[in-house]
């Protein structure tokens, strides 16, 4: 059990700067997911934390434990790679009882961790079986396997589910939450799958160009994304974004967007009031976007005028995608909805949970 | 349309089979000649072709053993094989070792002046072994190694090396990283990772290399005359195989029994280790 401290942790390769100024603290049990797209750093964080890189400034504590100069084996941790890593020549027994005997665990204790983790995770009938002699899902459980039997403070795990089918993927989801559960240590978990760093996470870090651009629970990053690369990276469909300008129309403060004008709700008009005139972006996700006949009742609506590009059945929604003269975007509608591919119509947007950001920063105006 | 595709494929297929098969032919036809040859006494040899028991291929009064019982016993045959493989085994074993750790440490470990280091082992690839045998000699001779198989050990592990390492290290390196690092995470030391994991899984690049190597010494003929040189109890195979056909290039019979007695070991050796080519020992490590 421990926590995880990165403190102005940044790693150069070259010219390229992997990771900027990293500061996270992680405290002991939490399942933190790093996650962004390609390129970010989000792996390279990770392998700093292992030992596999060097880090070039700062520095990474294991619990109260510098870890900068301790090499990979004396950190107490265990990592599940994207591609498993699993020896090929060893049966599944000697791979997840390898780290053990070069640890000079005794036998019988060796014997009776794998045999437990085994039994986790329900491979106690391949524990005889080469690593190709397993389908894709029973090598993952295998390389899970191999990071249990360590019992290690910390669980690092780089992208594991990434070469699992669909299917299999949203069970082995589950599989390690409850896990992580279960075993009551600290989980980092890498991913470029917002939904799994959704679904996952107690905590969710957002990565972008080496840069952490937000670090929360996974509902405020949904709620209040703090930027357009956050809102934007988060949620799927994802947000649709408007060039607009604030504005006051008739008293009320609005949202200029070009080929239509919306009204910001009185309850944050004052918040925005300072910036009127300003060039923002305003975003709103699609699942705030409804058929007006079929919208929630109570909720602050604002009718915008759209031309019906292409329809999405779903079954319980109708993806519609909606253009105007100068934007399209997405809205999540009811199934039964009038909405027909030519057809010009009304949507409703949710104005409560509409978003406003800067456009020069990109920051949200809170 | 279907039907004629089809037609032509299997044409094409006979055909190639045809021209392997005529291949192999011309490619045997001397080997079985010096085979049959290395069957017959000599005045048969002297007065007609080795064909000529296809007349007659049951007759088994046309063959005899005799040709071998002379050249293993009589001519020392026997004795230089023994010598052939006291200096052989260890010129294979002695640079595979060595090459294999130092490919590892190649492909595997940070230090300073790694690149060059390779570099200029592979640039060693490329330097003639002749131009180094008088140098070397001079000083084998101030070493007093001229002559001893130690000496012949040293000088096949050096000539053998470059392109070891060079063989070597292109397997190793392919190993997938994340295979090394999981080793690494797992507590294993650099010698753990090379004995445990590395050396395992390259098994199929060093037998193929021990295959190329123990050929090249099995039937070198130059590294062994300048080395060894040609006294009684050193003289190799190749060496007692040349006075053969120096001092009774008349005897036939002898000279094509003793090519055959020569040529057993690399055959026994290949067919041993060949099917270490074939296999995909990687299989199934990595990905799904």
């Amino acid at each position: 059990m421990a926590s995880v401290t990165y403190e102005h942790v940044t790693k150069r390769f070259g010219d390229v700067i992997a990771v900027n100024d990293l500061n996270i603290h992680i405290p002991d049990k939490e399942f933190l997911v790093f996650v962004g797209p390609s390129g970010c750093g989000k792996t390279t964080s990770l392998r700093l934390l292992a030992g596999l890189e060097e880090v070039t400034e700062g520095n990474i504590y294991i619990g109260d434990r510098l870890v900068n100069d301790v090499p990979p084996k004396d950190r107490d941790i265990a990592m599940v790679f994207q591609s498993y890593a699993l020896y090929p020549h060893m049966t599944v027994y000697d791979n997840m009882a390898f780290g053990l005997r070069l640890r000079k665990v005794p036998k019988q204790e060796i014997d009776r961790r794998v045999k437990e983790a085994a039994q986790i995770l329900g491979i106690e009938n391949l524990l005889d079986r080469k690593p190709k002699q397993l389908s894709g899902g029973q090598r993952q459980r295998v390389a899970v396997g191999r990071a249990i039997v360590r019992e290690p403070n910390v669980f690092l795990m780089d992208e594991p589910l990434s070469n699992l089918d669909a299917k299999l993927r949203v069970q082995a989801r589950a599989e390690l939450s409850k896990l992580h559960q279960r075993l009551e240590t600290t989980f980092i978990y890498v991913t470029h799958d917002q939904m799994e760093a959704m679904t996952m996470g107690t905590r969710i870090a957002v990565l972008k160009d080496g840069i952490l651009q937000q670090l929360d629970t996974p509902q405020v990053l949904y709620d209040a994304p703090i930027n357009v690369f956050v809102a934007g990276f988060i949620g799927s469909p994802s947000m649709n974004f408007f060039d607009a300008r604030l504005i006051e129309r008739d008293g009320k403060v609005a949202l200029d967007c070009r080929d239509f004008i919306v009204d910001v709700p009185e309850n944050r008009a004052n918040t925005y009031r300072p910036h009127l005139g300003k060039e923002v972006i305003f975003g709103i996700r699609p699942e705030d976007v409804h058929d007006p006949d079929y919208a929630p009742p109570g909720i602050k609506q604002a009718l915008v005028e759209a031309k019906v590009d292409v329809t999405e059945l779903m079954g319980n929604e109708v993806i519609v995608y909606l253009v105007t003269e100068h934007t399209q975007f997405l809205g999540r509608f009811d199934p039964r909805t009038g909405a027909r591919v030519g057809n010009t119509m009304y949507a409703a947007m949710n104005m409560d949970r509409m978003h406003i950001f800067d456009k020069q920063t990109e920051m949200a105006i809170r | 349309m279907k039907h004629k595709r089809a037609s032509r494929g299997i044409l094409a297929s006979f055909t190639l089979r045809g021209a392997v098969a005529l291949i192999c032919l011309i490619w045997t036809i001397p080997t079985i000649g010096l085979l049959i040859s290395s069957f017959r006494e000599l005045n048969h040899i002297m007065t007609s072709g080795w064909w000529t028991v296809f007349r007659t291929p049951l007759d088994f009064s046309q063959y005899t053993l005799e040709n071998y019982r002379r050249v293993i016993s009589a001519h020392g045959l026997g004795n230089a094989f023994l010598n052939s493989v006291t200096a052989t085994v260890p010129s294979t074993l002695i640079p595979i070792t060595v090459a294999a750790f130092a490919a590892y440490a190649l492909a595997w470990m940070r230090f300073p002046g790694r690149d060059m280091l390779f570099t200029l082992i592979v640039w060693l690839i490329v330097i003639p072994l002749q131009m180094t045998l008088i140098p070397l000699l001079r000083i084998y001779v101030a070493l007093k190694l001229s002559g001893t198989f130690p000496g012949i050990w040293l000088a096949h592990t050096g000539f053998g090396i470059p392109l070891a390492v060079y063989l070597l290290y292109s397997f190793i390196s392919q190993i997938p990283r994340e295979l090394i690092e999981a080793a690494t995470v797992d507590g294993a030391s650099h010698f753990q990772i090379f004995t445990q994991v590395v050396l395992r899984l390259s098994t199929p690049a060093i037998a193929s290399f021990a295959v190329f190597q123990f050929l090249w010494v099995w039937n070198d003929l130059l590294v062994s005359l300048v080395f060894l040189g040609t006294s009684q109890d050193v003289a190799t195979m190749t060496v007692v195989l040349t006075e053969l056909v120096g001092t009774r290039g008349q005897d036939w019979h002898l000279l094509t029994s003793g090519a055959f007695v020569s040529m057993a070991v690399p055959l026994l050796v290949f067919f041993s280790l060949q099917r270490y080519f074939v296999r995909g020992i990687l299989a199934g490590s990595v990905k799904g």
